[in-house]
């Protein structure tokens, strides 16, 4: 590949082409080859610094995602540095375990033998981040390749470009270059990076890219994790508590990066008979957190960029969309403000009912009987979550039991990305593999299964020429019945 | 035909959504009908076996159908554990919910097997879907075409054919298949198959598992008793020549030994040979041939080169017409020569000498990632260097093959031998979504989750995400300003 322009990178004199993405890996195969990351003392050194980074520098990460994305400084706080840290320092406290090899037991097939499973690092890993946790989705995943034991090159997103610069600078400084390193750029730079062969690509982002991330890993056989999205579906029954269900569905939906979340509600499916109350509570409560005049609310971000923000305006330019809205619908395009939005009951077929919104718009779908939202939710792709208000227990169990997605939660929204001793992923179109916590660790291990056998105990049986009788044996020591096997030896069987 | 296909594929999606394979009763059923399969039909398998590959009935019973009977009886026993929920520990920060993780099916899965282990690669992959409950598509290869039609024959006999279904052919109806979307593939052949599949399944964002090959070395150390070192070589010769012929992704490809014991071993290998497969250049009725003339054909140009072939010291003997290569061992053929470039797959045993045994930890990183590595050795610290120092999908001292029997183990490659792994319960897990369930309860609302943003509740977030509740407590009493 020639060099092409710089557009978008202006401070970088160099361009990264293939050559240099070449070359790159090249550097990282011979810092992995020396063993350098391998130990335990590198892994718990480099999430140390990490930590480090993270404390002395909180005022530049959160200047960093305002620039980015007008986030204010709590959510700043809470869904990007406080769970980056609670991520490190958990690895830091488990990495000495999650090294350890698991002993197994052993059949009586293979007796005498003793097994284990060992967990490797894959080798040198390529983690694709996305812009709208553009701290958190690059450094959580880093920390799991690190705590693996993984060279790692980091190409954080260029939609969020204060953010990317800053992790070249603070990776720059803080982390072992020899071994971490972060490559900026936008799609010549990515496809540079995805010609070369690595142990593993994480990519977190959209199923378009999702699926030329695979394609290009295809040629190498490397291993895939995609973290991807889909439409969000809350269905919330009339048997709820109402303020605290429509408190929690608007800090899920606007109070995480204003609707721009691969989590965030998408839409509310409830009946016609309860959606009135149910609208009611989320406006009445919608201007006690943002205000009269939402649009200009500074505890909401913005939208990222102006292609994000036609693309929203679009949803809505629908006439059959624009004449359903009840609640805001008020744009500023020279702020990329969008205020909170409701729809009510658009058209299935419309855009803003298919495409996954990625922004602070609400559709509200209205259906005739509570579990029609069930089969609704059903007849369209996996999301990466679904949400329930209720509670009728069966109701929960039906949901949970017929609703396929990457994780489902009654009663809250979005919670379970923050714990870390659950697997987040998806299913289907949003997603394959999991990650956060020990998940993270393993998404970037390789496990290996050792056997011991010792030289005592052969069975003749095992080698030919084949006669019944050591078909008789095999069988019995298949079976793993003692009194087959001592059957089959005596010939009595 | 296309038809057909898309008929097929149709039903089985119905199948699926119906809930019909979600249940534990239709699992289980299905999981007893292949028990029944194979103890019904063990010697139309074994049949099978002989015509396509020259196999010998004990080695079908071993590698293809005991084995196969055991996993069934594993996932039997096992099956009711695996689809019970996970309970997962939530920190207090989280009080009041319970979280739980459960497995559910991914949906219509495919699964694509090779010709070396024809029934035994399709029934295996195939318990892990029925018990993760699944509806099924097998496509057996097209170059055992006895079992492939065994297979399509009798699974619609002992199986729910509305859910399992076999649809035979050769690239032609893969391709065709890979254009649809599937909710798991699950592979087994060659790398170069491996990548199409890949790519196929990236359109559809289908993941998939890829059980590949490459070239499993089998280290040796020296041996300290003439025991020990029968011992070992015969489970080398069977590791190499009784698998299929040396035609099994876990097979030996290639010996590494010091220089000064390499004569020793080729001559104790020569006895074991012999004492196995007889001396006759006629077919040892206990080895299985070459699967077709084409591989037959690749073997032999492997030989042929000069330099490999004035490496030959045992063996080097072809009879197209019965596709019969006789166990053949080489010593220190060129390292840049196809025979050690390429994965063998056949019966052609390379030893390659070494300076010192060490030194084959440096030869083994040099190369792409095995499937398998074994090392005889007795030597713990030379066991440890080679566990810690190389990959590989496993490693086994002093023994082969026999980790694809032991349903504890995870089986699956690394790097260009594959990803992806099944076995025991990692067969269940393959062919299931791990969904996470979160309850809470409306009880106990934190105030300072929701805006408008000031000092105080970004305190109080702080605190309470350190699991400072103490904190929490005196900011909120205002005794306490920050975090």
């Amino acid at each position: 590949m020639a060099s092409e322009d710089v557009k978008n990178s202006p401070a970088a004199t160099v361009v990264f082409d293939t050559v240099a993405a070449n070359s790159l890996v090249k550097e990282l195969r011979s810092t992995v080859i020396a063993g350098k990351t391998k130990s335990y003392e590198w892994r718990a050194s480099q999430l140390k610094s990490l930590l480090k980074m993270v404390e002395d520098r909180d005022k530049e990460i959160c200047d960093a995602l305002f620039s980015d994305l007008s986030k204010p400084e709590t959510e700043a706080f809470i869904h990007e540095m406080a769970l980056m840290k609670a991520s490190c320092k958990l690895a830091l406290k488990k990495l000495k375990d999650w090294m350890k090899p698991e002993k197994v037991k052993t059949t009586l097939g293979t007796f005498p033998s003793s097994a284990e499973i060992v967990p490797e690092p894959l080798g040198v890993v390529l983690i694709i981040s996305a812009w709208n946790y553009p701290f958190l989705l690059s450094v959580d995943p880093v920390i799991g390749a690190i705590a693996a034991g993984n060279a790692v090159v980091l190409k954080p997103s260029e939609i969020a470009p204060a953010m990317s610069s800053l992790l070249a600078k603070l990776f720059g400084e803080y982390l072992d270059n020899s071994a971490i390193k972060v490559v900026e750029g936008a799609v010549p730079e990515t496809s540079a990076l995805l010609e070369q062969k690595w142990d593993k690509i994480f990519y977190t982002g959209n199923g378009r890219v999702g699926r030329v991330i695979m394609a290009a890993a295809a040629k190498h056989l490397t291993p895939v994790v995609l973290e991807l999205g889909g439409k969000c579906p809350v269905l919330v029954d009339s048997d709820i508590d109402l303020t605290v269900t429509a408190k929690r569905i608007i800090s899920g939906k606007w109070g995480c990066n204003n609707g721009q979340t691969c989590v965030a509600p998408d839409y509310i499916i409830t009946t016609k008979n309860y959606a009135p109350v149910l609208i009611d509570s989320i406006k009445h409560h919608l201007v006690k957190f943002y205000g009269e005049d939402a649009l200009n609310s500074l505890d909401l971000s913005r939208v990222v960029s102006s292609n994000h923000f036609a693309r929203l305006t679009k949803l809505l330019d629908d006439d059959r969309v624009s004449g359903k809205i009840i609640h805001g619908g008020q744009t500023d395009k020279s702020s990329l403000k969008i205020a909170p939005t409701i729809v009510l009951d658009a058209p299935e077929d419309s855009l803003i009912m298919n495409e996954e919104i990625f922004g602070p718009l609400l559709p509200i779908i209205t259906v005739n009987k509570i579990e029609d939202g069930i089969n609704f939710i059903n007849s369209r792709p996996n999301p990466l979550a679904a949400y329930l208000f209720t509670n009728k227990q069966q109701l929960k169990e039906e949901f949970v039991s017929n609703v396929s997605a990457g994780g489902v939660l009654i009663n809250d929204i979005s919670l379970h990305l923050m714990v870390n001793t659950l697997p987040f992923g998806g299913v289907g179109d949003s997603g394959m593999g999991a990650y956060h916590g020990k998940f993270s660790f393993d998404a970037f291990s390789h496990k290996k299964a050792v056997l011991h056998r010792s030289f005592f105990g052969d069975a003749p049986a095992r080698y030919p020429p084949y006669t019944p009788g050591k078909l008789r044996l095999l069988k019995a020591l298949l079976d793993g019945s003692i009194l087959g096997i001592i059957r089959a030896l005596f010939g009595w069987s | 035909m296309e038809t057909d296909l898309e008929a097929d594929l149709k039903e089985l999606r119905q199948v699926f959504n119906s809930g019909k394979t979600k249940e534990s009763s239709w699992r289980i059923s299905q999981l007893h009908g292949l028990l029944h399969l194979l103890e019904d039909r063990e010697n139309d398998i074994s049949m099978a076996l002989k015509q396509d590959l020259g196999k010998h009935h004990v080695e079908a019973y071993r590698d293809e159908i005991g084995t196969v009977v055991k996993s069934v009886n594993y996932a039997l026993k096992n099956l009711k554990q695996w689809m019970a929920g996970k309970k997962a520990s939530l920190p207090l920060a989280a009080f009041p919910s319970k979280a739980e993780l459960l497995h559910e099916p991914l949906g219509v899965v495919l699964i694509i097997s090779s010709w070396n282990f024809p029934i035994g690669l399709s029934l295996e992959p195939m318990i892990g879907a029925i018990a993760a409950g699944n509806a099924i598509v097998l496509k057996p290869s097209e170059l055992a075409p006895s079992c492939s039609s065994f297979l399509a024959e009798t699974i619609r006999d002992y199986l729910d054919n509305s859910a399992v279904k076999v649809i035979e052919g050769g690239s032609a109806i893969g391709e065709r298949l890979l254009e649809h979307k599937f909710d798991k593939i699950f592979f087994t052949g060659s790398t170069r198959v491996g990548r199409s599949v890949m790519s196929a399944a990236a359109q559809h964002l289908t993941p998939v598992t890829l059980e590949l090959g490459g070239k499993c070395p089998a280290v040796v150390d020296f041996f300290s008793t003439s025991r020990d070192a029968d011992m070992a070589t015969k489970r080398i010769v069977w590791g190499k020549f009784g698998a299929c012929a040396g035609q099994a992704c876990i097979g030996i490809d290639y010996v590494l030994i010091e220089k000064k014991y390499a004569s020793n071993l080729v001559e104790l290998l020569k006895k074991y040979i012999t004492q196995c497969y007889g001396d006759g250049p006629t077919g040892s009725h206990s080895m299985s041939k070459i699967i077709n003339k084409k591989h037959f054909s690749r073997l032999k140009s492997l030989i042929d080169e000069p330099r490999v072939k004035s490496s030959i010291v045992h063996g080097g003997l072809l009879d197209e017409e019965s596709l019969f290569i006789w166990p053949t061992i080489l010593v220190d053929p060129p390292l840049d020569a196809a025979i050690m470039m390429e994965e063998i797959f056949g019966p052609l045993l390379p030893v390659i000498t070494l300076e010192r045994i060490e030194d084959s930890i440096e030869f083994i990183r040099a190369r792409p990632k095995p499937l398998a590595l074994y090392a005889f050795t007795k030597d713990e610290h030379f066991q440890k260097g080679l566990i810690s120092e190389t990959s590989s999908g496993s490693i086994m001292f002093n023994d082969v093959i026999l980790q694809y029997a032991v349903d504890t183990l995870p089986f699956g490659g690394v790097g260009e031998s594959g990803f992806g792994r099944y076995h025991g319960k990692y067969s269940f897990e393959n062919f299931s979504h791990e969904k996470v369930v979160v309850m809470r309860s409306f009880l106990i609302d934190f105030w300072f989750r929701y805006p408008p943003w000031d000092d105080k509740k970004l305190q109080l977030i702080k605190s309470g995400l350190r699991f400072d509740y103490l904190g929490v407590v005196l900011i909120a009493l205002g005794l306490k300003s920050k975090a």
